[in-house]
């Protein structure tokens, strides 16, 4: 099934107007494991015929890593350029699937002129679940499967969201198996503040080793995510392990693409 | 009519120091940038309520919690009796409460005294946690030295107080059922729980005629030594890490209310980049305020921080729950957020010093940099664990990135990978070295 991607440019030439402005965010659009799970949501909003958009090639990082490695000027100047873009547009409301991306958006743009309703993307999912647009009723792919949700810390601590992605799980018919460090006490993968980008200060471990071995404890067969930089991480720390064969680092939204088979 | 002038003269000299004491701290305090924590008062009290009146945070380790929550309800409802003793003080007379308040009055000391020895029973154990088990937390080379003395002589000051407490109370039980209490036309028993049960067991000792010199004695010693200690726990305060016991309260008021993933958008920023990104912007216009003194960007001393930095910087108690739950610290890096807190305190005491001594422009060749290693800086995850951990709401995942602004903005001191990134976002909009054009390369392919 090919995707349908429309622009925003494109929707405006049509004299249309988009309900929700998908964010794709760097790591969605470029890299290679990210990718697959922007084509997730996408999968899944195109099934559930949401009229959504893209910026594409308009769309520019968001500045979060900028403004976390202690960088303001660079981020302030990405953050009015894309505030330009996007009011520009006249975006209402933007869904994301990168915790970075959401944080920034809803957090940080509103001061610089930026007032959006911002989402992460398993709120939207969850929402289209119980608006009945999308239904995983009988769906058998991950029936009594064990599932462990690493908690993003940008999702979670910091924009208090723990439940949507964890509705999700359950509306698979699987079993959500928690971490002994989970939601408010959930343990960072070691990406965070810029971490992505460098390597990390002299210690006696990795962070995204210690979690992996939280996910491991669980005797899950998947650890479900959020964010793209975590997926990198724990997708690391279980090939460390060797156990790449047996335990699957997928996003929500895959799962949730997956079990309606889209 | 001695002992009353002498009890005003130490309730002078020890409020005295006191008021001069927190006035310092008052001023270190200010030193520090202006933020806005006024608004949203009703937040602002319920959150007071909850986290330090109800210790809502210490409850996810509830052993702790509990005891500590002997110590913290004893505290405070030993209060009432510290009324009584500075009444009794400044009047000469004895037990003011047993009259005015009636049965009230034993049920009252009663619940001190059960509560006392509750709080006794929690230092104790506190001290065996700190000196026995050696939690890792309480080991870790920034508690060296003068941190854990602090402690320790927390721990056993609080073990004198309650035993004042015990024997004023149990000496003056034994003296009011021989007849010799200072109290006036009163003969019988106290009935206080706890005392009660002591003087049973004294009591064979004093049974024929024995002199009540020694138990009047002790029984002073007591009463003094309970002011004494009071006044003494008062003023080494500011001095320590025990701080907390005043300014949990303060410092829960003016916590953060927005969400803890915002970090602020620097202001002197955002006026450069308009005026950059505004074509028919004059650069040469005057400034909006002559007389505004350019900001640095971030921190690189005390000064730079904001007053809630430093006030969260004196009500820190180091109990390092920050650090346990730090995923850099747990995989051996450098950096502890209890450090960066402890690190502030010490810096903000030594500047304060010299704007006190100096005035306010010397320059001692110091910054909290000769405290907080650049390698600690850099490696925060950013993840928010030590702020959501906090019991007292103390942030120090601010100060790091304020830090971090400092380097990156005023020194360009940034780990190389980092440029990269940098140098990728201002270039191709992507933290990576891709084109901006290909972003939507992805929905075209498999």
């Amino acid at each position: 099934m090919s995707l349908n991607v429309p622009t925003m440019a494109e929707m405006m030439a049509n004299g249309e107007t988009p309900d929700v402005l998908f964010w794709v965010g760097c790591a969605g659009s470029f890299d290679d494991r990210a990718k697959k799970i922007t084509k997730a949501l996408v999968k899944i909003l195109n099934h559930c015929n949401v009229k959504f958009a893209v910026l594409g090639t308009e769309e520019s990082c968001t500045g979060d890593p900028a403004k976390r490695a202690g960088n303001e000027f660079t981020f302030q100047m990405q953050a009015m350029m894309n505030i330009q873009v996007l009011n520009g547009y006249e975006v209402k409301k933007i869904v994301t699937a990168c915790p970075h991306c959401f944080n920034t958006l809803k957090n940080e743009y509103p001061e610089l002129g930026g007032n959006y309703e911002v989402v992460h993307h398993t709120q939207l999912i969850q929402d289209l679940i119980n608006t009945g647009k999308l239904a995983l009723e009988g769906k058998q792919t991950y029936k009594g499967k064990k599932i462990t949700f690493h908690d993003p810390c940008y999702l979670g601590r910091a924009n208090d969201v723990y439940e949507a992605p964890r509705s999700l799980i359950e509306k698979l018919d699987a079993e959500l198996v928690e971490m002994k460090r989970c939601k408010t006490k959930g343990l960072c993968c070691g990406a965070g503040g810029a971490q992505m980008f460098k390597e990390a200060e002299k210690g006696n471990k990795e962070i995204n080793i210690e979690r992996t071995e939280d996910a491991l404890e669980t005797q899950a067969g998947i650890i479900a995510t959020g964010c793209p930089f975590c997926n990198t991480m724990m997708t690391d720390g279980v090939k460390n392990f060797n156990k790449e064969e047996e335990i699957k680092v997928l996003d929500v939204a895959e799962l949730i693409a997956n079990a309606a088979e889209l | 009519m001695i002992q009353i002038i002498v009890f005003a003269l130490i309730s002078i000299v020890g409020f005295g120091v006191f008021g001069y004491n927190i006035w310092k701290v008052r001023n270190n305090i200010l030193l520090g940038r202006d933020i806005d924590r006024k608004g949203n008062s009703s937040e602002r009290w319920k959150t007071m309520f909850l986290v330090a009146f109800g210790q809502q945070k210490m409850f996810s380790r509830p052993i702790p919690a509990l005891l500590h929550l002997a110590l913290y309800v004893a505290f405070v409802i030993t209060q009432i009796e510290l009324i009584e003793i500075i009444i009794d003080g400044l009047s000469g007379q004895h037990r003011f409460f047993y009259f005015a308040l009636g049965g009230f009055y034993t049920f009252m000391i009663s619940f001190i005294e059960v509560l006392s020895l509750l709080a006794l029973i929690a230092t104790i154990i506190f001290l065996a946690r700190r000196n026995l088990l050696k939690l890792p937390r309480f080991t870790m080379k920034e508690l060296v030295g003068w941190p854990t003395k602090d402690a320790n002589l927390i721990l056993i000051m609080e073990i004198v107080l309650v035993t004042c407490i015990f024997t004023m109370n149990t000496t003056d039980e034994v003296l009011f059922r021989i007849g010799g209490s200072h109290v006036e036309h009163a003969n019988g028993s106290f009935g206080f729980i706890i005392s009660n049960f002591i003087a049973d067991l004294l009591m064979p000792m004093f049974a024929d005629g024995y002199p009540t010199s020694t138990l009047e004695l002790m029984e002073r010693i007591g009463w003094w030594g309970h002011i004494a200690m009071v006044f003494a726990f008062l003023n080494y305060l500011p001095y320590s890490k025990h701080f907390h016991i005043l300014l949990a309260f303060p410092n829960t008021y003016f916590s953060n209310l927005e969400k803890k993933g915002k970090f602020t958008n620097m202001e002197s920023v955002t006026n450069e980049v308009k005026l950059m990104l505004d074509p028919s912007a004059d650069p040469y216009a005057a400034p909006a305020d002559p007389n505004a003194t350019p900001l640095r960007f971030g921190a690189k001393d005390v000064q730079d921080l904001t007053w809630k930095n430093l006030l969260d910087a004196y009500t820190c108690t180091e109990c390092g729950r920050c650090t346990s739950s730090c995923p850099a610290n747990q995989t051996g890096k450098l950096l502890s957020p209890r450090k960066i807190m402890m690190d502030t305190r010490d810096r903000l005491v030594e500047v304060g010093e010299n704007v006190r001594q100096h005035g306010k422009d010397y320059d001692d060749g110091k910054s909290l940099f000769s405290y907080v290693s650049e390698e600690e800086v850099w490696a925060c995850t950013s993840c928010n664990a030590c702020v959501d951990e906090c019991p007292v709401n103390i942030d120090p995942l601010s100060i790091i990135i304020d830090l971090r602004r400092y380097l990156v903005m005023e020194e360009s001191k940034i780990p190389t990978e980092l440029t990269g990134m940098l140098t990728n976002i201002e270039n191709n909009g992507a933290p990576w070295q891709f084109s901006p054009s290909d972003r939507l390369n992805w929905a075209k392919e498999d």
